[in-house]
């Protein structure tokens, strides 16, 4: 489906971007440059149209006002529907991930969800704060999972969802299963630039996105080390 | 002063006064401590009777503390908590130390803000901004500002002086009856781009704000920054000559003179008393060492990144990052803060989460070495100005390298 150049968008920058959001869109396109890969990002504010025919799509953490007027206007614009069903990748973190559900609470109240994926969110007893680790579905061939998450809520996966991993270390959904996938969607509690400690996830939406089994390896001496450190930090917590 | 309190106040002062000749820190919270043991109301006791100032905000509270201490000192004697203990502990503390004193300004944490208010009845409060720091552990921006709102609402005597840039320092002052409103400029918008008001989108330009679904709005201010100088509510202009750099300390300058003017010291008084602050708790401290020039900058949050790029000289530079428990254990700010100004010059990395500034980096297209120790880092740079750029328990432990230097 990819033509000529990857095209990432950015969801809603100005009212979902509680914590370093922006680095997934920054390692994306970093990744996708070193394979020699023409790529454009945009970051599309909630006042402006949702653009259907970009290959990746990426959504990030927000408080509960932000993500609720956030779900109100995806719902009303209707483009990221479209994008989805027309096959886009899609990485949806923290607040992000919720709204893909078909409800999720904010200040108390339930909200509609985007119902993009086959799950729905409530609140827990406590918030789930700190490293959080899991083995990812082995269908996907990736190593562990690993993340920080800073949420409130709980999620409730449906059959029409598998859960991105099963947790070694913190609580994810609900200290069970951590995340969700389906399709070329991803959703995750690893809020923030997640793809910075999971590299291969970042390679996995590229291959999606141009349709390869494999893209050239590069060197991630940094984020090894960062793994390695965070991966035995949240085994010792 | 009850007798309780005057003996709580006693065995504070010994308490803080051993802590500091065991080397076991400045003493400024474990005295406190014990106090607040002794006597719950050691602090309100303790500030009965003083005309007091309090100082909060995300960024900035420290300096803008040392300069209205500094202003306020024009009138006489002036107790603060200049070692940066902004909890309650450290209030009284502080107080306990100074002895009677008619004045105070005391720097407080944003959390603690209503309490301290409660607690200490002050004439003026100062509130300087609320953007995203720790929020793995602090209250969102919005919840603060509703805290705050709250907490000016029970005093309607307080004397507020408030950022007119900052849309939720203004939602959170508004409504008070005594406001005078500061404008310093502000670079960081990325926490109220949606009004706390009504939730609609925040519409700037040319430095103004409004809201675009309610009458919320960046209201006049009567102080305001201006080439090297500050404006009074007059109209007069001030040249403003301070030790400490960058604009941001400019825009503290304005907020301290404001202070003091609540108090009637006029600001042809205060201004040659701020050129006197050289340095505080460590921050923008010069050490030289095996002929290096180091300078000690403090950023805790992406906020304050921003402004120690804008401090900081082309030069060695020195990035050091913990994520302890002061600190947040969420490093993911990182990716908040554009690197890309230090592109050029030699970057040295190292702290407890160096690994996470190493990938930042990266994808920055920032070179960089990685050092294990601070030692490593100053033979690593030659020999002149060395910038370093620490969140804050890496800023503690580099400055305890450098015998605590203040």
């Amino acid at each position: 489906m990819l033509e000529s150049t990857l095209r990432i968008v950015w969801i809603y920058p100005d009212l979902l971007s509680t914590y370093g959001d922006r680095g997934n869109l920054l390692i994306l396109g970093r990744r996708a440059a070193l394979r020699g890969i023409p790529v454009e990002t945009y970051e599309v504010r909630s006042d402006q149209a949702m653009p259907t025919t970009a290959d990746i799509y990426l959504i990030g953490g927000g408080e509960d006002g932000p993500q609720a007027l956030a779900a109100q206007r995806l719902i009303a614009d209707g483009g990221l529907h479209r994008a989805v069903h027309q096959g886009a990748a899609v990485l949806a973190v923290c607040a992000g991930y919720q709204l893909f559900g078909s409800s999720f609470f904010a200040k108390g109240a339930k909200c509609a969800g985007l119902d993009l994926l086959d799950l729905s969110s409530d609140r827990g007893e406590t918030r789930a704060v700190g490293e959080v680790r899991g083995d990812i579905d082995p269908r996907l061939g990736l190593p562990p999972l690993t993340g920080f998450e800073n949420h409130g809520g709980r999620t409730h996966l449906g059959p029409g969802v598998a859960p991105l991993a099963r947790v070694t270390a913190g609580v994810g959904n609900d200290g069970q299963t951590e995340g969700a996938w389906h399709g070329k969607i991803l959703g995750t509690y690893a809020h923030g630039p997640a793809l910075a400690r999971n590299p291969a996830i970042a390679d996995l939406l590229l291959r999606w996105a141009i349709g390869a089994d494999s893209l050239q390896a590069l060197d991630d001496t940094w984020a090894d080390r960062l793994r390695g450190e965070r991966l035995a930090a949240a085994g010792a917590a | 002063m009850p007798l309780r309190a005057k003996v709580a106040t006693s065995v504070s002062r010994t308490a803080a006064a051993l802590s500091r000749a065991a080397g076991r820190g400045d003493g400024s919270v474990i005295g406190g401590w014990i106090g607040l043991k002794i006597d719950p109301d050691l602090l309100k006791n303790l500030a009965a009777g003083r005309a007091i100032a309090l100082v909060s905000g995300t960024n900035g509270k420290t300096t803008t503390t040392r300069f209205a201490a500094a202003a306020l000192g024009v009138l006489g004697p002036v107790a603060t908590n200049s070692f940066g203990a902004n909890m309650p502990t450290g209030h009284t503390s502080a107080l306990a130390k100074a002895g009677a004193t008619p004045f105070a300004v005391l720097e407080v944490d944003e959390h603690y803000l209503a309490r301290v208010i409660d607690e200490t009845t002050p004439r003026v409060v100062a509130l300087l901004n609320l953007s995203r720091d720790q929020l793995d552990r602090a209250k969102e921006v919005a919840m603060m500002a509703q805290m705050w709102r709250t907490a000016l609402a029970a005093h309607p005597d307080v004397h507020v002086v408030a950022n007119a840039d900052d849309p939720m320092v203004v939602w959170a002052a508004v409504n008070t009856a005594h406001v005078v409103w500061f404008s310093a400029g502000q670079r960081w918008h990325d926490d109220s781009f949606v009004c706390p008001e009504c939730g609609s989108p925040i519409e700037r330009a040319n430095g103004d704000w409004r809201c675009t679904g309610c009458p919320l709005r960046r209201p006049q201010a009567q102080w305001t920054v201006e080439d090297d100088g500050v404006i009074d509510p007059r109209g007069d202009w001030h040249l403003v000559k301070l030790q400490l750099p960058g604009h941001v300390n400019l825009g503290n300058a304005a907020t301290a003179l404001a202070v003091a003017a609540e108090f009637g010291v006029r600001p042809i008084e205060a201004v040659p008393r701020l050129a006197g602050v050289a340095s505080v708790a460590g921050r923008y401290a010069q050490v030289e060492r095996d002929g290096r020039n180091i300078r000690l900058l403090l950023a805790k949050n992406p906020a304050s990144w921003l402004e120690a790029f804008d401090m900081a000289e082309v030069a060695p530079t020195l990035l050091s990052i913990n994520a302890r428990d002061p600190d947040g254990f969420d490093t993911s700010w990182l990716y908040d803060v554009d690197f890309s100004p230090l592109r050029g010059r030699q970057v040295l990395i190292t702290g407890d989460r160096a690994y996470d500034l190493a990938v930042r980096l990266e994808v920055n297209d920032v070179a960089f070495r990685h050092v294990q120790t601070f030692d490593e880092a100053v033979r690593a740079s030659p020999p002149g100005r060395l910038e370093v750029i620490a969140n804050y328990t890496a800023f503690q432990d580099i400055r305890a390298e450098l015998d605590r230097v203040n």
